[in-house]
């Protein structure tokens, strides 16, 4: 094929690439964001995980050591499954701290410090550039492939020429989109959607090989396993140390790497999007590594022997005479190459620009930030930034000469980013890590990973001397670069990963557990770890204490994110705050907002030191820490005690609302005994006077005479019997009855009750059933009062008895030290709805004037029973009237005492 | 100020909901686990049949993690409302 055809096609393509971000750009200006806000570009961009060194490196890698590659794919794989456990809060967190960069994320986590930004910025771009530099060498080494197959004596532009014009070129492009603007929240959609349309080609171009590959060439899927099976090589032994690091070591990085963090929190536009991305995204991967193996055996196969294999994905349809598919291959590995040099360059520019550039120039220029062209100043610092970075990559692509292969590369910079792992983590689930232990933690994992693979890997005599290498640091064997500590049994990367993170681990928590974390950093400790806490998430603490003046803020955040945002957020707080116009009062929580909205521009820790300049650095201490915690702790008490107290005084309302109807009761009982009673006293009253009259007229027959009297004489006597009852029960109700207790018999009670009962209806012979072993119980009780009880009782049966035998059964049985007598009777019994109110006062059921009675005589028997300590019942369901009288064997003093007592009460 | 304790019982949509949870937290270990397995095999497996397993694995976590996925995005049920059972 023609290599200017080639150029012309790669020229093409970034043209295409340049006029979809660009028409993406224009529409997400003007808010039509729709197709861009799909999960589908979210999984897609991730995709820039697999770079060049996943295109050609992973079929070198297969035909180097079999299924190892797979390993950089399965710890992501891992990762993204278990979304739930890590991704979902860093993206959570890094949305709502709006975090720019993974060096921000751990500075603004630990106080804002940007010694951290610094630190993990630099360990981001010492990682980062060899990786950048592969990149560029990959492009390089895949013109140079169709340059050597090229026929035509068309002059292959040098080696360092090609990279020069590649780099150059993703400068512009990413100077173009990546800083078009200075967005509140660092997001580039042209790039995005440019990344994704990249992802398409690079999956489809791999694919494409693959199918050709395994239909075309080796005859299927199941004659490709028997082949892949077959194929026999000492190094394809899978290695467990390496298995197993390599899985975790791409499951750090795929969080770690800048590029990765960028596409997956900072560019993340909905949090939903991960959940879809979980299985999404592992899919992609399993399609890009699916075909590699057998492009690396059929490779083996066919391609002669010394074949460069990081190649074989262009050399091998090249050889085959596909020109075409070599074409969409070289554009697949060309997309891969690009996308992740420029995603990288963005992350690694932001980084560089916040933490490194503008920090510099406002401590060389103060007075910066009260005045001068901020927004330029940021947006010349992220270009130049690029450009070094770029040119980092570039100078050290033409140093190193692009010799070495390229998984080995990608290996040392996921190595080297992983040294971040242990602080981030630790930084979202540990309250208790600190700046000094994640600085201590970073600085030593990063110093041994440098030690241990990063300068070898240069080459003995390159960086570090063959005498070190062989002899270790100073003479000093322990300190050997590949075998620290004696430990020289392990591959150098496995244990290069070990000895760094084990180390970088224990500075991490060493460094947490002695150190005292300062407020900013406690502050920040809680935002991150209780990140799904709505609760927790409320500005509790801010800029409280200085002074500065509203315009000079919003002066501030004009020249950072730009007049238009600035103003429009300005007077989106203020009509939160109720207020008309643009400058909201200076509330904690609107300073907290106005500094994350800064910090989504310049980052966390130089829009906090931004805007402590305006308010003369006074911000919180310790002091106001616990202040307000206190303050919190005794609102918290004092909303306790008056729940509490509310719940006592409901208690007294509810006691107090049944005491009113109980008094209203009683109310009325006491009405209807008055007006019982004097009803009662004048039914007598009435005859006898009447009588009384006819007599004082006199002129009476004498036997006439004697008839009157006697009424007269009855009726008294019926009114001394009724207020007799009366004093009775009025004496018994008060309790101030005196009870003579004497041991008396039982039977023998029953049988003056019997005897004096008799008299009641004396005409009527009833059949009375005793039991009288039973009755032989000596009890110690007031006996008179019993007996008046039993009376009562014996009386009412033979008044109220209508059964033409009339039965009596009188039965006694002792149950538990007291006493029980029943009164069974074969009358009709007592309605079932009259059975609560005979024991009440003036209670008269049907009377029909046989009784003569005034109805007092069971509330009488009540009263007497309750101050025997006992009581009488009405037992429901014998067939007739039964009545049922408990007291006491022995009633003492005690019993009488507790009586009292609750009589009083 | 005090806030609510959370609820003794759950609702059965909550419930399964918050299963969901711990099986979405179990299957990366699950799958670490099954991705280990081949080491134990020794050399006696070629190439072919461990390149089968693992990619059956693959597969196999990435199914799960579709089945899984759209009930961990829902925003958790009511979980005021306790039910009788």
């Amino acid at each position: 094929m023609p290599f200017n055809v080639l150029v012309l096609t790669c020229l093409a393509y970034v043209a295409f690439l340049f006029v979809v971000a660009f028409v993406v750009e224009r529409r997400a200006s003007r808010g039509e964001m729709r197709f861009l806000r799909s999960p589908v570009v979210y999984t897609l961009s991730l995709s820039i995980y697999c770079t060049a060194w996943t295109f050609y490196g992973a079929v070198g890698s297969a035909a180097r050591t079999g299924l190892e590659f797979l390993t950089i794919y399965l710890g992501p794989t891992l990762v993204f499954v278990g979304w739930w456990w890590v991704l979902r809060k860093l993206v959570r967190i890094g949305r709502r701290q709006r975090v720019t960069s993974i060096a921000d994320l751990i500075s603004s986590r630990y106080g804002k410090s940007n010694l951290l930004g610094v630190l993990v910025t630099v360990i981001a771009v010492v990682a980062a550039t060899p990786y950048i530099a592969l990149q560029l060498q990959s492009v390089t080494l895949s013109f140079s492939v169709f340059a050597q197959t090229t026929p035509e004596t068309w002059v292959m532009p040098d080696r360092d020429a090609t990279a020069i014009w590649v780099a150059a070129g993703l400068a512009l492009f990413t100077i173009l989109f990546g800083t078009r603007n200075l967005d509140a929240k660092e997001q580039h959609h042209g790039i995005v959607m440019a990344i994704a349309v990249e992802a398409v080609v690079k999956l489809v171009a791999l694919l494409a090989v693959g199918i050709f590959v395994v239909w075309g060439l080796g005859g299927g899927p199941v004659a490709m396993i028997e082949r892949i099976e077959a194929y026999t090589d000492p190094n394809w032994a899978i290695q467990p140390g390496r298995w197993a690091g390599l899985i975790f070591l791409s499951a750090a990085a795929v969080i770690t790497l800048p590029r990765m963090f960028q596409v997956l929190v900072v560019e993340s536009v909905d949090e939903a999007h991960l959940s879809r991305a979980s299985w999404a995204f592992p899919a992609y991967l399993f399609a890009m590594s699916l075909f590699i193996l057998p492009i690396a055996v059929i490779g083996l196969d066919r391609m002669p022997s010394g074949t460069n294999p990081d190649m074989m994905v262009l050399t091998l349809p090249l050889q085959e005479g596909q020109g075409a598919l070599a074409l969409l291959a070289f554009l697949g590995g060309f997309s891969s190459a690009t996308s992740m040099v420029i995603v990288e360059t963005i992350a690694l520019a932001t980084m560089v620009s916040n933490h490194i550039l503008m920090p510099a120039w406002l401590w060389l220029r103060p007075q910066a930030a009260l005045s001068g062209n901020l927004r330029g100043a940021i947006l010349l610092a992220r270009r130049l930034s690029i450009i070094m970075v770029l040119a980092l990559g570039l100078e050290y692509f033409r140093l190193s000469g692009g010799s070495a292969a390229l998984a080995a590369i990608g290996q040392i910079a996921f190595a080297g980013m992983a040294q971040v792992l242990p602080a981030m983590l630790g930084g979202i689930f540990w309250r208790g890590g600190t700046k000094l232990g994640a600085t201590l933690g970073l600085s030593i994992g990063f110093a041994t990973w440098g030690f241990t693979l990063f300068l070898p890997s240069f080459g003995a005599g390159a960086a570090i001397s063959a005498e070190v290498l062989q002899n270790g640091l100073f003479g000093l064997h322990w300190l050997r670069p590949q075998a620290l500590f004696g430990s020289d049994g392990m591959d150098p990367l496995i244990h290069s990963i070990f000895w760094s993170l084990a180390l970088n681990i224990a500075g991490y928590a060493a460094g947490s557990l002695l150190s005292f974390p300062d407020p900013v950093e406690r502050i920040q400790g809680a935002a991150f770890v209780n990140a799904f806490d709505d609760e927790l998430q409320a500005e509790r603490l801010g800029w409280t204490h200085g002074q500065a003046e509203p315009e000079a803020l919003m002066n501030m955040a004009q020249r950072i994110i730009g007049d238009e945002a600035a103003i429009s957020f300005f007077e989106a707080e203020a009509r939160a705050q109720g207020k008309a116009g643009f400058l909201p009062d200076l509330t904690p929580s609107f300073l907290a907002g106005l500094e994350r909205n800064l910090a989504g521009s310049v980052g966390a820790a130089t829009a906090h030191a931004m805007i402590s300049q305006l308010f003369g650095r006074a911000t919180v201490t310790v002091e106001d820490l616990m202040a307000v915690a206190t303050e919190a702790a005794q609102i918290m008490e004092y909303s306790a005690r008056l729940e509490e107290k509310q719940g006592e005084l409901s208690r007294t309302a509810r006691q107090l609302r049944e005491v009113n109807e109980k008094l209203t009761q009683l109310s009325v009982q006491k009405d209807a005994f008055l007006s019982q009673i004097s009803h009662e006293l004048r039914t007598p009253m009435t005859s006898i006077r009447a009588f009384s009259e006819i007599l004082a007229e006199g002129d009476l027959p004498k036997a006439r005479v004697a008839e009157y009297g006697q009424i007269i004489h009855t009726e008294a006597r019926r009114l001394t019997r009724l207020l007799d009852d009366l004093l009775d029960l009025s004496v018994l109700e008060n309790g101030a009855v005196q009870l003579n207790l004497t041991l008396s018999h039982l039977g023998q009670m029953i049988d003056r009750a019997l005897a004096v009962s008799s008299q009641t209806r004396p005409e009527r012979t009833f059949d009375i059933r005793r039991d009288y072993p039973s009755e032989e119980i000596y009890l110690r009780t007031d006996a008179d009062r019993l007996v008046q009880v039993f009376i009562n009782l014996i009386s009412n049966a033979r008044k109220y008895c209508a059964s033409d035998a009339p039965v009596l059964r009188i039965s006694v049985r002792q149950k538990g030290g007291r006493v029980v007598v029943d009164f069974i009777d074969n009358g009709a019994g007592i309605a079932k709805d009259a059975q609560g109110l005979i024991f009440e006062k003036f209670a008269r059921l049907s009377d029909d004037g046989r009784a003569g009675g005034a109805g007092l005589g069971l509330a009488i028997c009540r009263e007497i029973m309750a101050n025997l300590g006992g009581t009488v019942t009405y037992l429901p369901g014998q067939r007739g009237a039964a009545f049922r009288v408990t007291l006491p064997l022995r009633m003492d003093k005690l019993v009488m005492e507790k009586q009292d007592a609750e009589k009083l009460r | 100020m005090r806030r609510p304790a959370a609820p003794l019982f759950l609702a059965r949509a909550v419930y399964r909901q918050r299963r969901l949870r711990d099986a979405a937290r179990l299957l990366p270990i699950f799958g670490f686990f099954l991705l280990m397995l081949p080491l134990m095999w020794g050399s006696a497996a070629g190439a072919g049949r461990v390149a089968v397993y693992v990619f059956g694995v693959w597969a196999l976590l990435i199914g799960l993690a579709a089945y899984v996925a759209p009930g961990l995005a829902q925003p958790e049920a009511d979980a005021q409302q306790p039910e009788d059972a």
